[in-house]
This record gives structure tokens, C-alpha cells and sequence, in this order.
């Protein structure tokens, strides 16, 4: 069963579309007998050659958007243009923008949007999504019980990525209509928090530090170990919040989804925020001196232990080989 | 200055959440407290009313069984007044259908400027209610504020990207979401808690909103849940207590996978 034609939000930095894209054009096969994509921005030539290889026979883009947060102008585009086109179902990835998108979409077209997905399939004329809920223990499966276009947000790595070989995609260009005063928030300023080694979506090892550190200063080890195993440095939320490390950093619901080869969680009790952005990790490493952290629950190895005594050992150990 | 803020009151997430298992939602029939993330964005307010000196915060909630244990907390904490929309037809609502009752209740503030949300509630986590009740308002909005400051009628926040952060800048009335550490939430205060209790609580039902009860709650849903599962446990590896030689059995098992 498929439904017949499904768009996918894609997005790219510069210049390059995300993982996460590729992600859902490769789902969207599974889902529609047509995948088109919907793109933000001016640059839709440059990408449409991977869109098409990864299945999108075309991209309806809405051109550069100057200053405007996208939010706004972008759901107006996607709203006119759903109206004229009728896709049976938008995927949106779970990003700022695609969260912003759909929920004013979702507003423009009355349709619900089903949030923090992990899978999607097709089920007679709707689609059934799947969220875990209770920090992943649980999976819940929800219809949509009106008509479409069905919106769903979808977590990132939540699929294999597989090119189909297709051509590039025709290049459409969709109106933005004038937003009004809704359309009043203006970009004045774009500050990058540079990071140095392998980005956290990529590394092969993630060393994460939570609050068991205790203070700032400590997070230090989390840096040095993570280079001593050519991986990248990342967080839990509670740190991030402190203000410790930037934001960047932060691996979970609301941060990055990780699934290295290993992750080494240090001084983190396993709130099910964290848990969902790494429990998809091959091996799992904790150090914690709480015995019923529930970060234990789900570690290949556990270590029932003081992250001050047992990161220096293991920095030494490392360093002397 | 007068600002509202969105809060939510949810079952204490220390205590293991639940579903029902007739409706299959998550059960709310304990006592609710206030959703930490909400305690950013009522410390926010209360901030932005000091710094324009003068003005007030109002809260807007919507609970089951006429539920205020969470709205006192925000009271104490130094709001003016709450709207709380309690209906048993609000049962089953999604996030677009709380969106329409929460735009509804925030319409009767008489002149508020802004309107603060968490990012998201940290028991259904969608993510996506603060930018429908600006869609339902047709304002302005600006999600993820990790720093807000007022300059004459615009908001000006710092609002997180994936890496690193943008100036947005948005003429009031505006929603904005607020990040968790935006600022630090104060603890009532024993004045503020029993100063509380007197504070204005506006209970309303759907209809005092003037909205069709088929618009929202089950009636309203545009999804159903069909089924629930238990998701493949990951199986818990060793687990041992650290005796000092704690980090050479996480040398051994690096070497192991062959990372060192």
C-alpha cells in the first residue's frame, strides 16, 4: 500500500542537504508512489541533484527568504501551494525550522501534527506513526483520523539513508504570500559557535558530561577524553542550561541524536530527555556514583563510581599507552 | 508591560508516567504540579513587568478537575492572576486543539504585549503548541529564546540555532518561547506563597471560551491512537562498583572494540 504522493521539507547547510533529509526522501519511497520536496531558501539548483538521487522528482522551493525567521513566510508557501498540489503527507524533520514550519502549517491547513516520530508506515488511505514515550521504553502508534495532508515530524536518524539513482529534480518555485504582522520576526545576526574535531551527528566515540561533575571547570575531562579517543565532546541538558558548555553541545530530545559506536556518559543519571538522543548508541559506557541511575539500566558497561576519581585514572591509563 | 505566560500543570514527572489503558493517554488523575519549563517563562515575565516598571503577568493554563496546585506555585512565585480552562470536553485534545483553547483564553488579556511559552511541556513534548497559538493569533513568534530584552515595542532575543545562536528581532505583540537557562526561576517565598492563595483564579468551561466543543478534545483530535507497545529493551551490560581499577575495565573494553 502506498499513498500517492508524499512531500518531504528538506534542508541543507551550506550548501549541503542534511542527513536528516536524505533520511526521509528515503522513507517518503517507501510511502508514496511520487516524493517531491519542498525546499527554504534561494539555493534550490545547487541541491537539487542529491534530492533527485535520493528519489524527489522534483523540489518546490520559495526562493531566498532574505531576513524573515522562515517559520511564517514558509508555512504561507506550504499552504497555497498543498492546496493546489494536494501531497497526501508533509515529513518534516525535528529541527527548528521544521518545528516552527509544521506547527504553523498545521494551524493554516486545520490538520494535526503528529510530534517526535520514529517510524512512519502507510495504513489503508492514513499513515500510523510511532513515538516513544517514557524515555523509549514504550512505543505509542497514532492514526490520523481526517483527511490529509497528514503532517509528521520525524526525529532525526530514525532511518537508514539509501540513494535510488534517480536524476535531479526539477526546480519549481513556490509563492510566499505576504505574512502581515504575523511575519514580523527578522534575522539580524547569525553567531556561530565554532567546534573543534569530529561533529557530534558523526563521531565514532561521544564522551558526554552531566552534573554529577559538579562544577564548570570539570567538564575539561569530558574534553580531553573525547580527544584521546578522536571522538567528540557532548552534554546533557541540565549542563547546557547551567550555561557550562553551548548549546551545541547538548545530546537529547531537545538536543542532538546520536548513535555512535561508543558513548561514554559521565556524571548523567539518564533523564528520558537524554536517553532518547542516545540510546541508539552500539555500546554504551556509564560512570555514575547513584547505583539506580537509569542510565544503568541500558549500559553494556557500568561503572558505580566517582566520575572525579574514575576519569583521571582513565585520562592517565590513556595517555601513558 | 503586561505579559502572558502559558503554563502547563503535569503529573509529577519523579513519579513513573502511566497510560491509561482505555483511552491510552497519559493518565492525569494525581496531583499536578507545575511543569519546570514553565518556571522559566514565568521568571522571564516577572522580569520584563520589573524592568518596564510597571504591568503584570497573567497565566494561562488548561487542566483537568479545575487543577491549580501548579498555578499557586506560579502565583507564589509573583504572577497577578490566572485563566484556567478546565472541561471534561478538553479530554483527548492534541497539540492543535490545546493551541485553539489556550489562543482563546489568551484573547481575553486585555492588552498584553507578549506572551511566553515553554519550548515545550516536559511530559507530551511536542514541541509545536507555541507557534499554533501564534498562527491562531496571527502574530509574530520567535521559539527557542535563550536571552529576551525589551527596547521600545520590539522583542530582541538571542534565539539557539543548531550551531551557535541568531538576533531576531520582532515588534510586540509577539509569542516567544523560552529555553530552559534563560534565566534562574526564583523559589517562592513564604509571603508569595501565602500572598497566593488570594490571587484572582478565572475558571472557564469551552463554551465560556466560545468555542464548539466538536473543535477540540477527542471530538476534535485529527489523530487517534491505535495501539501501544513495548519497545525492545536494551539489555543492561555489567555493572560494577568502582574499587579503584573501575577505569581499567573501560581501558579493557575500549581495546576490546578496538577504539584504542
Amino acid at each position: 500500500m502506498t499513498l500517492s504522493k508524499i512531500w518531504v521539507f528538506a534542508e541543507a547547510v551550506d550548501g549541503k542537504v542534511t542527513p536528516t533529509t536524505l533520511e526521509l526522501l528515503t522513507k517518503a519511497r517507501e510511502l508514496g508512489d511520487t516524493v517531491e520536496a519542498v525546499y527554504a531558501g534561494g539555493d534550490a539548483d545547487a541541491i537539487a541533484g542529491t534530492l533527485g538521487e535520493y528519489g524527489a522528482a522534483k523540489v518546490l522551493a520559495t526562493g531566498d527568504l532574505g531576513d524573515a525567521l522562515p517559520g511564517v513566510p514558509v508555512a504561507g508557501a506550504l499552504a497555497d501551494a498543498a492546496g493546489a498540489q494536494a501531497p497526501n503527507a508533509i515529513l518534516f524533520p525535528t529541527t527548528y525550522v521544521g518545528r516552527d514550519v509544521a506547527g504553523r502549517l498545521s494551524v493554516k491547513l486545520d490538520r494535526t501534527v503528529i510530534t517526535n516520530n520514529v517510524d512512519v508506515a502507510v495504513e489503508g488511505s492514513s499513515l500510523v506513526t510511532t513515538e516513544p514515550v517514557f524515555g523509549g521504553s514504550t512505543n505509542v502508534k497514532t492514526t490520523f483520523s481526517g483527511e490529509g495532508p497528514f503532517l509528521v515530524l520525524v526525529r532525526p536518524k530514525s532511518f537508514a539513508p539509501e540513494a535510488s539513482g534517480g536524476g535531479a529534480a526539477a526546480v519549481e518555485t513556490i509563492a510566499v504570500p505576504d505574512a502581515g504582522k504575523s511575519g514580523g520576526a527578522k534575522i539580524v545576526n547569525r553567531h556561530v559557535e565554532e567546534r573543534s574535531g569530529p561533529s557530534l551527528d558523526e563521531a565514532a566515540v561521544v564522551v558526554a558530561g552531566g552534573r554529577g561533575l559538579g562544577e564548570a571547570e570539570k567538564y575539561e575531562m569530558i574534553e580531553r577524553l573525547a580527544k584521546d579517543l578522536k571522538g567528540a565532546p557532548g552534554a546533557s541538558r541540565a549542563i547546557v542550561d547551567a550555561g557550562w558548555v553551548p548549546y551545541s553541545y547538548q545530546v537529547g530530545q531537545t538536543g542532538k541524536v546520536v548513535k555512535p559506536d561508543v558513548y561514554i556518559a559521565a556524571g548523567i543519571s539518564g533523564a528520558t530527555q537524554h536517553m532518547v538522543g542516545m540510546k541508539g548508541s552500539k555500546n554504551i559506557i556509564a560512570i555514575n556514583k547513584d547505583a539506580e541511575a537509569p542510565i544503568f539500566g541500558i549500559s553494556d558497561l557500568g561503572i558505580v563510581g566517582d566520575v572525579h576519581k574514575v576519569l583521571p585514572a582513565l585520562l592517565e591509563a590513556l595517555e601513558k599507552r | 508591560m503586561n505579559v502572558v505566560v502559558c503554563v502547563k500543570q503535569i503529573p509529577d514527572p519523579a513519579d513513573p508516567g502511566a497510560l491509561d489503558p482505555t483511552t491510552k493517554t497519559l493518565k492525569r488523575d494525581g496531583k499536578l504540579i507545575l511543569d519546570e519549563s514553565d518556571s522559566y517563562g514565568v521568571e522571564m515575565a516577572l522580569q520584563l513587568v520589573t524592568a518596564a516598571g510597571g504591568g503584570e503577568v497573567t497565566l494561562v493554563s488548561m487542566a483537568p478537575n479545575g487543577e491549580v496546585g501548579g498555578l499557586r506555585t506560579a502565583l507564589a512565585m509573583g504572577a497577578a492572576q490566572a485563566i484556567l480552562v478546565s472541561d471534561e470536553a478538553l479530554a483527548g485534545s492534541d497539540a492543535l486543539g490545546t493551541a485553539k483553547v489556550l489562543a482563546k483564553a489568551i484573547e481575553r488579556v486585555e492588552a498584553a504585549d507578549l506572551v511566553l511559552t515553554a519550548t515545550e511541556s516536559s511530559d507530551g513534548y511536542t514541541g509545536t503548541v507555541p507557534e499554533q497559538i501564534a498562527a491562531l493569533l496571527d502574530l509574530p513568534s520567535v521559539t527557542f529564546a535563550k536571552q529576551i530584552e525589551i527596547d521600545a515595542g520590539t522583542v530582541k532575543v538571542q534565539r539557539q540555532t543548531d550551531n551557535g545562536y541568531d538576533d531576531v528581532e520582532c515588534p510586540l505583540p509577539a509569542v516567544v518561547s523560552v529555553t530552559a537557562g534563560v534565566v534562574e526561576p526564583r523559589y517562592p517565598s513564604f509571603k508569595g506563597i501565602m500572598a497566593a492563595k488570594s490571587k484572582p483564579v478565572d475558571t472557564l468551561t469551552v463554551a465560556d471560551l466560545g468555542l464548539d466543543a466538536a473543535s477540540i478534545g477527542w471530538a476534535g483530535a485529527g489523530q487517534e491512537i491505535v495501539a501501544i507497545e513495548e519497545a525492545p529493551a536494551r539489555e543492561a551490560g555489567e555493572i560494577i562498583e568502582d574499587d579503584g581499577t573501575g577505569f581499567e575495565k573501560i581501558v579493557a573494553y575500549l581495546e576490546n572494540l578496538k577504539v584504542i
